[in-house]
């Protein structure tokens, strides 16, 4: 009883760390820049060119554990994204790219590529 | 002010449908995962209200389970959320001049949320204020609500649900085709995806995202003096690439 309690103790701590860590991830450029201050070139550079660099990093965040040497090469995620592209392309319509997206997904890795 | 919140609901709601599919589903996800591991509903509703960082809240199953310091849990957070720094940098001219809500905001700024808001451009009927509100009020209760219902279902989901976690694969692919599709200078977008893989292949999927930070942040800053000396020399030009 005793050690869990003292691993409770420790957890809330973890929490704790965790929570002050997202904190200062999130809050540090906008402490660095206040409203206030002039926001020097390169920052105003870079806050106009990385949006763009961190979505593509996002989308490879999602895809990073794909095994491409795996039984099916990465198959259903290049057809999923594939289409999803390809209808937003056409139809501009974000939900129903990412819903039509999603089933075509759900589909191939329980009925097609098992 | 009633009206004004109402309009923005109104007009924020939709957009965060994706990130409401996805949402509950990884917080569900998130919720049972605690719960096997001994952590309850008070753990994961702790985390889900104050960390708020998905993947983080998944490698702190990871670190209670481990016991590890807390000081090692710490600079583990700081690590993989490094690329809220980007966000961050990101929105410093969009969320300038906002007062009520900012710090808010800050703090509720995820993946998701972020790229619900990089790139949206509120018409001038509605108060851009309330919507930033709205979409990330709105997102932290939907992960929130996935904690709740992951820790209390336990492990009785019904349907097969493999696969869900694409909506947010989804949404993330959707918004670099329309970010593609508004811009005509596409070496950003292409440095973060080539950054990215080539980072994975060098650095291992557990391990790429601060060489990739790295890697684009050089990249650009390469970039950033011819950048600087184009729009000195011709404005017109400037605002073009801008």
């Amino acid at each position: 009883m005793d050690s869990v309690t003292a691993g409770m103790g420790n957890g809330a701590w973890i929490v704790a760390a965790l929570a002050g860590a997202t904190l200062i991830t999130r809050f540090l450029p906008f402490l660095l820049f206040p409203a206030g201050r002039e926001i020097p070139k390169y920052v105003e550079y870079l806050g106009k060119t990385l949006p763009y660099a961190t979505i593509g990093l996002l989308v490879v965040y999602c895809l990073k554990d794909v095994q491409v040497s795996g039984a099916f090469h990465g198959l259903p995620e290049m057809i999923a994204v594939s289409v999803t592209v390809g209808l937003h392309w056409w139809k501009g319509n974000s939900l129903f790219s990412i819903g039509v997206g999603t089933v075509v997904y759900m589909v191939l890795v329980q009925r097609v590529f098992v | 002010m009633r009206k004004k919140a109402a309009l923005a609901l109104g007009y924020a709601f939709p957009k965060t449908i994706p990130v409401m599919v996805g949402y509950l589903f990884l917080g569900t996800a998130y919720g049972i995962l605690m719960k096997v591991n001994g952590y309850g509903i008070f753990w994961a509703l702790a985390m889900s209200l104050f960390v708020y960082a998905g993947s983080l809240q998944y490698m702190g199953v990871t670190l209670l389970t481990a016991a590890v310091s807390p000081i090692y849990a710490f600079f583990m957070g700081l690590m993989i959320n490094a690329r809220h720094l980007f966000y961050g940098i990101s929105m410093l001219g969009t969320y300038r001049d906002l007062k009520r809500f900012k710090p808010y905001l800050i703090f509720a700024l995820t993946d998701e949320t972020f790229s619900v808001l990089c790139s949206e451009n509120v018409p001038r009927a509605i108060e851009r204020e309330w919507v930033y509100l709205w979409v990330s009020v709105l997102d932290q209760c939907y992960w929130v609500l996935g904690s709740i219902l992951g820790s209390v279902l336990g492990g009785m989901i019904v349907f097969d649900t493999k696969g869900l976690d694409f909506a947010l694969t989804a949404l993330f692919v959707v918004i670099f085709t329309d970010q593609w599709k508004s811009r005509r200078d596409h070496r950003p977008a292409l440095v973060g995806v080539a950054s990215s893989v080539a980072c994975v292949i060098v650095f291992g999927a557990q391990a790429f995202i601060i060489p990739a930070m790295v890697v684009i942040l050089a990249v650009l800053s390469l970039w950033y003096r011819r950048w600087e000396n184009g729009s000195r020399k011709n404005g017109k030009e400037a605002g073009k690439n801008g």
